[in-house]
């Protein structure tokens, strides 16, 4: 390490030391205590770092597995509604941000600021001001329905309708309930498939439509990037639009669709906000995720271990998902 | 490279950790250095609203200077989260309210001193409130005050109807033929709140409760709550009784207060609520109907709870003393229309508010919160299962609220 700069080394440390220290205190050490309450059956009365603690080992881990209970039931409950949730909302946000994104950046738009402006606006909004504004348009007899009434259909009443769109599907088909005996983890196969309930279909909307303007942001960015001499040298060889658009600038958008949808799929892991405010885990626990079942269980069942397990298991989905995802948008070459 | 840069963060976790180390430290809760003399009191509240906040302000001023300490009140936005934390820190507040469904949680892990047994005049308490603050045969806190709940009638809609006085329900039956002539002429009849303390009052009417009498053990699946539960099955499958959720109303005194119903069952806070809210709506208020047991409401209650923690629990017990005295009771009643929890205040107090007559009749043979710690997410899983009571079957409710009250509270 001698040499012309090798007395630049303490330096750089010392550069980097306010990062790395704000870092260490405010997150690593914040999620190494969790990990440490995770493991306990700290009940809130003073520190959970004397000797007077239990320690519980893997229990409140297990407990969310294997032992058959509430515990378990209402965290796949969870997972399962969180599931659907993410199923839904990642796909529809990542083509809808893109939709817009094409439909802003194209030359001949006229007022292109204003739609820009316009599809934004949702993101800069608090989350919360939006979700009581969608409290009042899926109320039953809110805007939402009273559209709908115009089309002839009575709509649901949305955040008291704990029934699952699949199961709603089923039962138009004609298909009684099926599987409702064996199932995995406390829940029955019949209850896995039951979809996202009416009132989660309510905050999938919103979510859907407050994100995808940061998205849309993300596409134009990448959307100007791409040379306009790509696009019309496909238009010389003869590519009509959805050709062009099929293989020249999806291809080129590739990296910033790997952004996208891991953002979105990190992001509607942890939804926590809008259930807080919204429903609260209601109706029949249909919109209980585990970022939610988390705070509730630590903070009004006191069981701060148990909460503390299931937020480190949600980080746990969270990554294998994105190293999942990671894998299959791989550019293969 | 690497290797150093590890050992740096492992280095910095190991600075920041001992940094904080002396932020955690345990007193040991058992050998808390009580102070005599004038106390510098710390008091939380869950205020309803300004009123009650600032009516226990200047009653804690008025402590203050007659017992020369010093007593500063301060109004919680959310007092589970922030008692959690101050509990977590070793720091919580004197003085706080508990409420009677959390209390059982609060004594269970000991961060509360029983100094119920030896406070002077316990005996005024109502016996069913200080059943709610009792927690292993000993009794915790004094109860601050009552609510009680029954039967609001909308006088001008019940005239609509064609109905008179002699329809007000006093029985189960009485109130399923009420509802059916409001039904009848196109009035929603019943808003009912979908919970266990709503829902709840029906099982005791009808001689039964969630759980038994010293909590121990869940009493769900009983021949009594099943009833019970049918009867008000058949009420939301006939249209009879709706939940305020089904009528775009977050709670039922709002659906009530809207004219969207012509009866709720709701507590006390409801007079407040449609005053300053809904003032021009004309109703009376009548105890609840009774069931095949008889009479049966539930009620609702806090207490003063004093911390196992606090340096000055004498001095806090004596603060307590003065806010319970029937007088200060009677005048928080005035101040923010909480109902006493003493028997000789209640007099006084039904003297004072005729119309309250029902709430308080009820307070007499009201059944108290479900009394037992561990129980708030087995409490969430049995209100859910109450939301889908109309398609649901009553039996599977109970069976699956035994299943896990009887994990919870292990027995």
């Amino acid at each position: 390490m001698k040499g012309i700069r090798g007395n630049e080394q303490p330096a750089g440390w010392l550069f980097v030391a306010p990062a790395v220290l704000i870092l260490g205190l405010f997150m690593l050490l914040p999620i190494l205590m969790a990990l440490w309450v995770s493991l306990t059956r700290w009940n809130g009365q003073g520190s959970p770092f004397t000797g007077d603690v239990p320690f519980a080992g893997l229990d409140n881990y297990t407990r969310l597995f294997t032992d058959e209970g509430l515990t378990r039931q209402d965290f796949m409950t969870s997972i399962r509604n969180n599931a659907y949730y993410v199923f839904f909302v990642v796909p529809i946000q990542t083509v809808l941000a893109l939709g817009l994104a094409l439909i802003v950046n194209n030359r001949l738009l006229k007022g292109k600021g204003f739609f820009r402006t316009a599809f934004y606006f949702p993101s800069v909004t608090s989350s919360v001001a939006i979700s009581v504004v969608f409290l009042f348009m899926f109320a039953n007899g809110g805007a939402i329905n009273a559209i709908l009434s115009v089309f002839g259909i009575q709509g649901p009443q949305w955040f008291s309708d704990p029934r699952g769109l699949l199961h709603l599907l089923f039962e138009k088909l004609g298909v009684s309930p099926f599987l409702t005996d064996s199932g995995v983890f406390g829940l029955s196969w019949w209850d896995w498939l039951s979809g996202p309930s009416v009132a989660m279909c309510a905050i999938i909307s919103l979510v859907v439509w407050t994100t995808s303007g940061t998205f849309m942001v993300m596409f134009l960015a990448a959307l100007q990037n791409v040379p306009v001499q790509l696009e019309e040298a496909g238009m010389i060889d003869g590519a009509n639009r959805w050709q062009r658009l099929r293989h020249i600038i999806l291809p080129q958008l590739r990296p910033t669709l790997f952004l996208v949808i891991t953002l979105g799929l990190i992001g509607t892991w942890q939804v926590f906000d809008q259930i807080y405010v919204m429903s609260q885990g209601n109706p029949a626990k249909t919109t209980l995720t585990p970022a939610f079942l988390s705070y509730r269980t630590a903070f009004r069942d006191f069981d701060y271990g148990s909460g503390a397990a299931i937020s480190f298991v949600l980080f746990l989905i969270i990554v294998v998902l994105t190293l999942i995802q990671r894998r299959v948008t791989r550019e293969r070459d | 490279m690497r290797r150093k840069l590890y050992g740096a963060a492992l280095a910095a976790v190991l600075v920041a950790t001992s940094a904080c180390g002396s932020g955690f430290d345990d007193n040991g809760s058992a050998t808390t250095q009580q102070s005599a003399g004038p106390a510098d009191l710390k008091i939380m509240i869950a205020s309803s609203g300004d009123a009650e906040t600032k009516a226990v302000q200047d009653a804690a001023a008025a402590w203050a200077t007659s017992s020369g300490s010093k007593a500063t009140v301060t109004p919680a936005q959310d007092i589970v989260q922030q008692l959690g934390q101050a509990l977590a820190g070793s720091t919580p507040p004197d003085v706080f309210y508990v409420d009677a469904a959390r209390f059982a949680d609060y004594a269970s892990v000991g961060a509360l001193e029983p100094y119920g047994e030896s406070f002077a005049g316990v005996d005024a308490f109502l016996p069913n409130l200080r059943q709610s603050f009792t927690y292993d045969g000993k009794l915790y806190c004094i109860p601050k005050d009552t609510s009680t709940l029954a039967l609001q009638i909308n006088t001008d809609l019940w005239a609509k109807a064609g109905l008179t006085d002699a329809d007000i329900p006093t029985t189960w039956e009485q109130l399923r033929s009420s509802a059916e002539k409001l039904k009848a002429k196109g009035i929603t009849p019943l808003a009912i709140g979908d919970t266990r303390d709503r829902v709840g009052a029906f099982l005791v009417q009808a001689g039964g409760y969630w759980v038994s009498a010293d909590g121990k053990q869940a009493t769900g699946d009983t021949p009594q709550n099943v009833e019970a539960l049918t009867y008000v099955q058949g009420l939301l499958k006939d249209g009879l009784a709706k939940y305020p959720k089904a009528m775009d109303a977050g709670w039922a005194g709002e659906a009530f207060g809207k004219g969207k119903a012509a009866m709720a069952i709701e507590g006390n806070w409801i007079k407040g609520a449609l005053k300053a809210d809904f003032p021009n709506i004309k109703y009376t208020v009548k105890e609840l109907p009774a069931g095949p047991k008889g009479k049966g409401t539930l009620s609702f209650t806090q207490c003063w709870g004093v911390a196992a923690k606090s340096q000055f629990k004498q001095q806090a017990v004596a603060f307590v003393q003065a806010m319970t005295s029937a007088d200060q009771q009677l005048s928080f009643s005035k101040a923010f229309g909480v109902m006493p929890s003493r028997q000789d205040a209640q007099a006084t107090y039904q003297k004072d508010n005729p119309d309250d007559a029902a709430f308080v009749a009820g307070a007499q043979y009201a059944q108290g919160p479900v009394n037992a710690p561990k129980m708030d997410s087995v409490l969430a899983d049995l209100d859910s299962g109450l939301q889908g009571l109309q398609n649901g079957s009553p039996a599977t409710v109970l069976q699956r609220f035994d299943k896990n009250a009887k994990t919870a509270l292990g027995g």
